[in-house]
């Protein structure tokens, strides 16, 4: 198994980490038994993510793609970052391996739940499925 | 501003080959080429070397050289001998295997396979100090016992087994014990005679030999079906060319493991108690397993609210090679089956780190990894919404 340098650098000096006081809209996805959480809080004005932050609990490759998560969905409108797929995470990231995929599902999963807080919060609808993430397998989910 | 240092502290992995096994490796890799089956002199002058280097092996355990038996490595021992004595059990009638919870795969996996074929397996608990317990494998013995196979050392903790008294158990029973020893050859003291074993699995890389051999000692007597057929060498128990240079690497590389082992558990148990007494002042940190029945080189640990993949590459980013027994490390989502068979939760498996020292290690080095865990462990605790839920009392601390 091997990183992308890529994945390596987010990994090395991840983006947007930290809590964010006030935010409008928070999402945390994953389980500790499991081995990983990603939790996503983003501010949002006029309808686009002004600032993006994340907290995660996890190996390598969860910590990447939530930095990457949250640099993908800066300055969007909320209706894009909802469009925000595992795949545009793991492409950013040039790739992961075949056993990590399920974290770029946490990410977009993340993401969306933030989102759903968000409107949850604002009284705005939220058409949107969360997406079940991939764990077939995991005995601890199934 | 240091230099930037680089410490290998995954000795358990495998081990740097030592000087003295490579320059007895050097020659068989160029000039002296014979094949040990072949009748002319570069033939016979292999066959003398890997004649030698049987009797090294077989000294540095108590055994005879006609006991001892060249592999690949230590899986390739662990799954000729289980096979072969199930199957001789089979043939009296006899279908019961036991063994324990946190073997290395290559004992549980054949395991798993003869199950398959309809032996019956028991694998006795390990309990939280990694150890198992006399009385519960007496219970377990039965009428239809063949094997019996527990390791000497395990690979994650490095907990020692009461192997002597398990081997004199078996041997009053008439039952046959095997015994995974590819983490303690040439780092405590092994001795088949005096221990009651009767097949015993090594491995050259974990003493500072090359990797791809190994060796599986079979006490005279206990029957030895092969794995792989085809020719005549090893007495017809194993086929294909003999790894020349790889067998004349361990030899070389156990002679010296033997007489210096005396000292190096002295220098290396004194480095691994420094970094354990170290580390175990993280907060909310649990050394795994008996530190009383322990290898000197290997310390397991866990630190709440972290994942191990994450702490091994901010290691590796500080130079240190290590590494965890966290489910994403594992290729699967459960993290280590050892770490779950000593009762830890999932939560706290998925943080746990290895360190396995050598007599290579330097006391500079032991340093350098004290001083980077701590800050390693803090960088990712600090980015962490399970350390966060710990530290406002959402969760409950368990270590």
């Amino acid at each position: 198994m091997q990183y992308s340098e890529k994945v390596m650098d987010h990994f090395r000096n991840p983006r947007n980490i930290g809590k964010m006081d006030n935010a409008d809209g928070v999402g945390e996805v994953g389980n500790a038994r499991c081995g990983d959480i990603m939790k996503i809080y983003i501010k949002v004005d006029a309808g686009v993510i002004t600032d993006a932050k994340f907290n995660t609990f996890g190996c390598g490759s969860a910590i990447a793609t939530s930095s990457m998560a949250t640099e993908l969905i800066k300055g969007k409108p909320v209706s894009e970052a909802l469009k925000l797929s595992n795949r545009a995470v793991v492409e950013a990231l040039d790739g992961l391996p075949e056993n990590k995929l399920h974290c770029s599902v946490l990410a977009e999963q993340a993401v969306r739940a933030a989102v759903k807080d968000y409107c949850n919060k604002n009284g705005l609808p939220f058409s949107f499925d969360v997406p079940a993430e991939d764990r077939s397998g995991c005995p601890n989910c199934s | 501003m240091i230099d930037f240092m680089r410490v290998y502290a995954d000795n358990a992995a495998t081990t740097p080959i030592s000087r003295a096994a490579l320059e007895a490796m050097l020659p068989w890799l160029s000039e002296k080429c014979g094949n040990p089956s072949s009748l002319h002199g570069f033939g016979q002058e292999a066959a003398r070397e890997l004649s030698a280097s049987r009797g090294t092996v077989a000294e540095a355990i108590g055994a005879r050289p006609q006991e001892i038996y060249f592999t690949s490595g230590g899986s390739e021992a662990d799954n000729q001998a289980i096979l072969s004595a199930a199957h001789a059990g089979a043939r009296g009638g006899k279908k019961h295997i036991i063994s324990s919870a946190f073997e290395h795969h290559a004992v549980l996996h054949t395991l798993d396979a003869l199950s398959a074929e309809g032996f019956e397996v028991t694998l006795l608990d390990v309990h939280s100090d990694g150890l198992v317990r006399m009385d519960e494998l007496r219970a377990a013995l039965r009428g239809d016992t063949v094997l019996v196979s527990v390791m000497l050392a395990n690979n994650e903790i490095g907990t020692v087994q009461p192997v002597s008294e398990i081997g004199s158990l078996c041997r009053g029973r008439g039952v046959l014990f095997h015994t995974d020893a590819v983490q303690a050859v040439g780092h405590i003291p092994v001795n088949v005679e005096e221990m009651n074993i009767d097949l015993m699995s090594m491995s050259a890389h974990k003493f500072h030999g090359p990797k791809g051999v190994g060796a599986l000692y079979v006490r005279s007597g206990v029957p030895l079906e092969p794995l792989i057929r085809g020719g005549a060498q090893e007495r017809g128990k194993r086929a294909g060319t003999e790894n020349v240079a790889g067998i004349i690497g361990m030899a070389a590389a156990l002679r010296e493991a033997a007489s210096d082992m005396g000292k190096n558990a002295v220098y290396v148990s004194a480095l691994r108690g420094r970094l354990a007494g170290a580390l175990s002042k993280i907060p909310h940190s649990k050394i795994n397993g008996s530190q009383s029945r322990c290898l000197p080189g290997t310390l397991n640990m866990c630190f709440e609210g972290i994942e191990g993949e994450s702490l091994l590459l901010l290691l590796n980013e500080y130079g240190i090679a290590s590494s965890s027994g966290s489910a994403c490390t594992s290729g699967s989502l459960e993290p280590s089956h050892v770490l779950l068979a000593l009762g830890l939760s999932h939560e706290l498996a998925h943080g746990s780190l290895r360190l396995s020292l050598s007599s290579y290690n330097t006391p500079e080095e032991i340093d350098h990894i004290i001083s980077c865990v701590p800050k390693a462990v803090s960088r990712l605790r600090d980015m962490s919404p399970v350390w966060e839920e710990l530290e406002n009392g959402k969760r409950k601390h368990c270590v």
